[in-house]
């Protein structure tokens, strides 16, 4: 059975899709004023300062991180910067109770939920008090109480994961959605085709969120797809599709928004362009002078998504130089302060090593455990991060 | 008690854990109102509707990422690969995220709702694509169980442990016995254990070792070695990963001898796994060398399948050699 209902022709008529081209949603100019024609979304003062808020506390934790770990404190760091408006102006439009998964460039999609300083930096420390116990590298945040879910290294896994649970969601019935998040190189894995054509096909309440921020490492969007971006595919999969100007938070919150009732009162899933540029490396170990100039990074620069809301929120009189002033010395405060913290409690403990591989620790990994135990009391000095853990046993 | 097949024993498993938990869910290729090629989920769509049991699109990847998430939201996914020999598409899936999902979340997160099922292993006249037992692949990676049944009894235990097993796992149905292998098959719910090992023949010269399909080529192989007056210690391993090293071990240590079976090739094979751990265990009362009677290290022939396959004629020959050493 055919799903085709095309008209006919008679003769050979080839297409490559260009009527279809997306627009760009923009609400914002970068003065702060709107766009003529532009409406701003309904946000109250409390809430616009929370993203605010968030997207500078990102920004800071993302300076002072990549600092600590030119500095040697820390093995890994990812930073956010440019990308603060898609990342946190979709996340501000989402209920609390609606799941994220994220691909690994999202932290301030999780301090906008309310992860608090001292747990960003637990886990960048992979100290004893980290919720991963200290198994993966830094930035692979999670955190059930505010549904947002692991993160896990290899890209695009967690789209059609964001498809079955926002199903769980639909069957459960209680009118909440997935977000799931991921950039434009990893919308040429497998994965994302499979999650968003299973999602249309099901009708799942779940919001694809691409952040086209034009590298995958060191890969240029050019050399990723020949397409016009990654909206064009929303088509072949019969999904509604936006392509949103990804520096303009007020435009990324009002499509979220809009898109969210489109998935959990309506049943359709959502593709979400978010058009924006990845301001810093790839990550701590990426150089990208290597792939790109600095004059196309200035271009980029000058449209910061955060001085952008800023110069917004001025004109609006819900913020002023003060306020900036005291919003940047009090989180850089807490930031180096509760960096020095984290660094100096203790790793977790030993076991941690085998728990959580199952939900109980099986007779041959016990029996491995016990000898590495055994191992590790003969030769304490060469294991000084759990020698104490090592005493008990047999 | 009811007679039932091997099929319908698993379609009678998922039936009963379906109308037990309404979190408990049926997909992948054709699982839909077809019931699946093998009609293993038969009825189920027609009994608990659509939302419950459906077809997916035809992309493996997709199908346990799917399951993943589902899991990860709290739902019971048991979803089909239509032929083991068509799970590597969604290895990553499997071997990346299954398995790791508790691990590397501190335990905030897990997939133990997942069940994985896959018709699995030859002769069918299936040839490569539709004969391979691909356990070992899977048994390389912690975080996963994975379970094999040796009959319709043993299938709807085992599918039923699995789906409640807190842990994902994977269940490989030896399709060669789907409609020849019968049996009674209790008809209410009931569990086996997972990880444990099961003694089906008491013997003191040799044991032998195998799971699935192979423990009625085990069985052929034993009648004979008996009539040449060999006492022969059958053990069916039923789960691959986590192993049951002790029921193994302990029985090694009585015979002395142990020979291993499986379809899969031998380089890398489980048997390869199985035998480093016995010989670490029993060195001192081995009286010959651990044997593995496996399928050849070639991929999965077709007309020739008779001779790649270890029938009872090599287990037997096996068992032979290991007590004439």
């Amino acid at each position: 059975m055919t799903t085709t209902k095309s008209r006919v022709v008679y003769t050979p008529s080839f297409t490559d899709g260009a009527e279809f081209r997306i627009p760009t949603f923009k609400v914002l100019k970068q003065d702060g004023s709107l766009y003529k024609g532009a409406k701003a979304p309904a946000l109250d003062k409390d809430k616009a300062l929370r993203i605010y808020r968030t997207m500078v506390t990102t920004r800071i934790l993302d300076e002072r991180m990549l600092a600590a770990q030119r500095q040697g404190r820390l093995s890994f760091y990812m930073q956010c910067t440019g990308e603060e408006a898609a990342v946190i102006g979709s996340a501000a439009a989402l209920d609390d109770a609606d799941m994220i998964m994220a691909q690994y460039r999202e932290q301030g999609a999780l301090a906008y939920r309310g992860f608090t300083i001292d747990e960003f930096m637990n886990q960048l420390f992979g100290n004893e008090l980290d919720y991963g116990k200290g198994r993966q590298m830094p930035v692979h945040y999670g955190s059930k109480k505010l549904n947002y879910m692991t993160i896990s290294s290899p890209l695009a896994t967690q789209i059609p994961q964001a498809t079955g649970y926002a199903y769980g969601q639909k069957l459960a019935g209680e009118g909440n959605c997935t977000i799931t998040y991921f950039g434009e190189g990893a919308a040429s894995e497998g994965d994302f085709h499979a999650a968003l054509n299973m999602a249309a096909v099901q009708r799942v309440p779940v919001i694809f969120l691409c952040r086209n921020n034009g590298y995958a490492i060191s890969t240029p969007a050019a050399e990723q797809f020949a397409a016009d971006g990654v909206a064009p595919r929303a088509y072949g999969y019969k999904m509604d599709v936006i392509r949103v100007d990804g520096n303009d938070v007020l435009a990324m919150y009002e499509a979220t928004k809009a898109a969210r009732s489109l998935a959990v009162e309506h049943n359709r899933p959502v593709l979400i362009e978010a058009m924006s540029y990845r301001l810093a490396a790839h990550s701590s170990s990426d150089d990208p002078s290597g792939y790109r100039s600095k004059d196309e990074e200035a271009v980029w620069r000058e449209k910061d998504p955060i001085l952008r809301m800023r110069l917004w929120l001025e004109r609006k009189k819900w913020w002023s130089e003060d306020d900036e002033k005291q919003l940047q010395e009090t989180m850089r405060r807490e930031v180096l302060e509760t960096m020095k913290r984290a660094q100096k409690r203790p790793p977790p403990p030993l076991e941690t090593l085998v728990t959580d591989v199952y939900d109980e620790v099986p007779p041959a990994l016990a029996e491995q455990f016990e000898k590495l135990k055994a191992h590790i009391r003969r030769y304490p000095d060469a294991y000084p991060k759990s020698a104490e853990h090592a005493k008990g046993g047999a | 008690m009811t007679q039932m097949n091997m099929l319908q024993a698993i379609n009678n498993a998922l039936d009963t854990a379906m109308a037990a938990d309404e979190r408990v869910l049926c997909f992948g290729e054709d699982v839909g109102v077809f019931g699946g090629v093998f009609r293993a989920t038969s009825n189920l769509q027609q009994k608990y509707g659509k939302a419950r049991c459906f077809n997916t699109p035809l992309v493996e990847q997709g199908i346990i990422g799917f399951a993943n998430g589902l899991a990860a939201q709290g739902s019971v996914p048991v979803a089909e690969i239509q032929f083991a020999d068509y799970i590597f598409p969604a290895f990553d899936q499997i071997v990346n995220e299954s398995a790791k999902y508790r691990y590397r979340s501190g335990d905030l997160f897990n997939v133990g709702g997942l069940t994985i099922r896959a018709p699995y292993g030859g002769g069918i006249a299936g040839g490569l694509y539709h004969s391979q037992s691909p356990e070992a692949y899977f048994a390389h990676t912690p975080g996963l169980k994975i379970v094999v049944p040796r009959n319709p009894h043993q299938a709807k235990g085992l599918l039923l442990a699995a789906i409640h097993d807190p842990n994902p796992v994977l269940f490989f149905e030896p399709k060669r016995l789907y409609r020849a292998s019968v049996g009674e098959v209790p008809d209410e719910e009931y569990r086996l254990p997972l990880g444990e090992a099961e003694v089906l023949k008491e013997g003191t010269d040799v044991t032998v070792l195998g799971w699935g399909a192979q423990m009625e080529v085990i069985e052929q192989a034993v009648d004979m070695a008996e009539k040449d007056g060999i006492s022969c210690e059958v053990i069916d391993l039923r789960t691959i990963l986590p192993w049951d090293v002790e029921t193994v071990a302990n029985s090694v240590l009585k015979t002395g001898r142990l020979v291993v079976t499986h379809e899969a090739p031998l380089t890398g094979g489980f048997a390869g796994e199985i035998a480093a751990t016995i010989q670490e265990r029993c060195f001192l009362y081995l009286e010959s060398p651990i044997a593995r009677v496996t399928g050849m290290d070639t991929p999965f022939p077709l007309v020739l399948e008779k001779e790649h396959l270890p029938n009872h004629l090599k287990v037997f020959e096996a068992i032979r050699s290991s007590v004439d050493f």
